[in-house]
């Protein structure tokens, strides 16, 4: 496995007393393992606040894990000192939802590309060049876009540079935080494309983290979906959207609006908002919302095992 | 039936430092009591804009309505005085948007909100204003109303403060609702929830709906017709089983191959629409989808194609379909 997390939490302080002391925590993951093979894509998906994107940002360091292990080509990460850290960032990069903000719009977008070369001290200035030139080519971008700024590209070619950017020291593995919510449709499918052309060429490995099961679907090998912090259910594409076993699993693929109006889908909606991170429902996390629920659902937390082969369901009632 | 809502050659547009921006272009539509009709479109095809010159809520200057006419139930909203207008607002169209706090007061219970609403359109005390806001967050199935209506608009989710907007909006029973994107900061589940009861409160107040969105989805499950917009104009109209069975314009038929179907199972690749959304002031000359069209002919770049039936009830501007 190119990337194994196992039991990974995190938790912020949420509130804290008098004297500073904290007195509660959100856990924002709360236990959760997957691992992604060589040239695979895991679609993580789940709701605002599910902890998905804090996944996205433990596995690469860029927020501290609370514990759990992630491995990345068989080392243990968590705990590394910065400058092996820094190393091991070569290899695994991310690219995020907003290419507005996650670009400096004071820097040409072929420095902006080149910069990860120039910190790593990769390459001479003439060198840097014709690779900052190669990577460009790779994500559909023009030679002479170098010497423009950000505001001067539209949405797609800043997520392009974007994409540059992580390429550029050559990565194993890609953390793509909704990489495509911020773009009009039309342009989405230049970026996905773009991502799955990469992957098929260059055997690059993706976490994808999207709310948008239909883009999830198109992209992943396999999916997990989060609720509260926790994985729910876990397992390859074909069977989690043909077959899904947790209840929130359907409920989140009955509530997505299917672009096709000659399909009229007996609904029927999950009630209520996801509750607070802070005040997690006891039991099973979904009861209050679950149609299914049962009395030990409301004690009993469910846990995350594994119903058939390759098949994991956080479920007391799946079978 | 007559048609509560009719829209005819509207044309907005604003005066700024870039130039002359074109926002909408003489676009015309009618939405029946009861009928959803959406506005389809990307970010910059003037949809927003659309609604907003609808309700008379375009910044005037830079903005300027510049032709056209917006009948409801026969009254030319756009002849009236501002006072006059005013009464219009919320008694017999309202609008909901994207973020509810943009309609909301953070200063102001829920409740009174709901409230002043009544108060400024009917001749009520304000003890049965207060007790109309409260049956009308019920009607929206806040759970707890009486409750609810004490509380900040800060206190409550992102789903119920939608809910609020949505009674705010109703209360005074308006004949047509504009809901401009009203779902796309929403999580699925709740979108569902908030897009069912829009659906639900149209068939019992009989409102006739204006649905603003770039979601193909949301419109294939709750539309009965829709126009298409780009780059200021409409470009296709008709029901929305027509349209999606028949895309007729190539920048239709590109939108509904670009997206991703859920429930399509193994992917094929997505089919771009190479470039961008063109410059509202800066549009090509003939039809302004032209330079993304892999169908486009050397009429198209000189002349801007007009809107034509294609098939029954099926109108489409393109010289080539």
């Amino acid at each position: 496995m190119l990337l194994d997390v196992t039991d990974l939490r995190k938790t912020f302080p949420a509130r804290t007393g008098l004297f500073g002391n904290v007195i509660d925590h959100v856990h924002a993951v709360d236990g959760v393992s997957f691992s992604i093979a060589e040239g695979r894509t895991l679609g993580l998906v789940g709701e605002s606040g599910c902890g998905k994107s804090t996944v996205g940002r433990a596995i690469l360091r860029l927020i501290e894990p609370s514990s759990g292990a992630i491995r990345f080509e068989g080392n243990d990460i968590v705990g590394l000192p910065a400058d092996r850290m820094r190393e091991l960032r070569r290899r695994m990069q991310i690219v995020f939802q907003d290419p507005y903000s996650s670009l400096n719009p004071r820097k040409r977008a072929g420095d902006i590309v080149a910069e990860p070369l120039l910190v790593h001290g990769i390459a001479n200035a003439a060198e840097r060049r014709d690779m900052t030139l190669a990577i460009f080519a790779k994500v559909g971008l023009q030679p002479r876009q170098m010497g423009l700024f950000p505001h001067q590209f539209s949405g797609g070619q800043r997520q392009r540079i974007s994409i540059a950017r992580a390429l550029a020291l050559g990565p194993r593995f890609i953390v793509a935080d909704e990489p495509v919510s911020a773009l009009d449709v039309s342009v989405q499918a230049q970026v996905i494309n773009l991502l799955m052309d990469l992957q098929a060429r260059d055997g690059l490995s993706y976490l994808f983290i999207s709310h948008n099961l239909a883009v999830v679907e198109h992209v992943s090998h396999d999916v997990a979906v989060m609720y509260l912090g926790r994985i729910v259910e876990h397992t390859d594409k074909s069977t989690i959207f043909a077959r899904p076993l947790h209840p929130y699993t359907k409920a989140l693929m009955a509530a997505v609006p299917v672009a096709d109006p000659s399909v009229r889908r007996d609904k029927a909606h999950v009630m209520g908002d996801v509750p607070s991170p802070i005040d997690r429902p006891k039991g099973c996390h979904f009861h209050p919302r679950c149609p299914l629920a049962e009395p030990r659902c409301r004690i009993e937390e469910p846990l995350l095992r594994e119903v058939r082969p390759g098949h994991r369901v956080a479920c007391h009632l799946a079978a | 039936m007559a048609p509560v809502l009719e829209v005819s050659g509207l044309s907005t547009v604003f005066h700024t430092r870039a130039g002359l921006v074109r926002a909408v272009q003489d676009v015309s539509f009618s939405v029946e009591a009861g009928e959803t009709l959406a506005i389809v479109g990307e970010s910059g095809c003037g949809k927003t804009m659309t609604a907003l010159s609808l309700m008379r809520l375009i910044p005037s200057p830079p903005g300027e309505i510049v032709a056209g006419s917006v009948k409801v139930a026969g009254t030319d909203l756009l002849q009236l005085d501002e006072p006059a207008m005013r009464k219009m607002r919320g008694s017999q169209i309202a609008m909901i948007f994207q973020e509810p706090m943009t309609a909301l007061n953070p200063l102001l219970t829920v409740g009174r909100q709901i409230a002043e609403m009544v108060s400024l359109h009917e001749n009520v005390s304000r003890r049965a204003a207060d007790a109309r806001a409260v049956e009308m967050l019920r009607h929206v199935r806040i759970p707890a109303p009486e409750r609810r209506a004490k509380e900040y608009p800060h206190q409550m989710s992102g789903g119920m403060r939608q809910r609020a907007m949505i009674a705010m909006a109703l209360v005074c029973r308006p004949k047509v609702l504009i809901a401009d994107e009203p779902t796309t900061a929403l999580d699925v589940t709740i979108q569902a929830q908030v897009l069912e009861l829009i659906g639900d409160l149209r068939r019992e107040l009989g409102t006739a709906v204006v649905l603003i969105t770039h979601d193909l989805g949301v419109v294939a499950e709750t539309a009965d017709r829709m126009i298409v917009m780009y780059a200021g104009r409409k470009v296709e109209e008709g029901t929305t089983q027509e349209l999606f069975a028949h895309p007729n314009h190539p920048y239709l038929q590109g939108l509904l191959a670009s997206v991703p179907k859920f429930g399509a199972g193994e992917g094929t690749r997505l089919r771009e629409i190479p470039g961008i959304v063109p410059a509202l002031n800066n549009l090509p000359q003939g039809c302004a989808f032209a330079p993304r069209c892999s169908a486009a002919v050397a009429k198209c770049q000189q002349a801007i194609p007009p809107l034509e039936t294609k098939r029954p009830g099926h109108m489409a501007a393109c010289w080539v379909s």
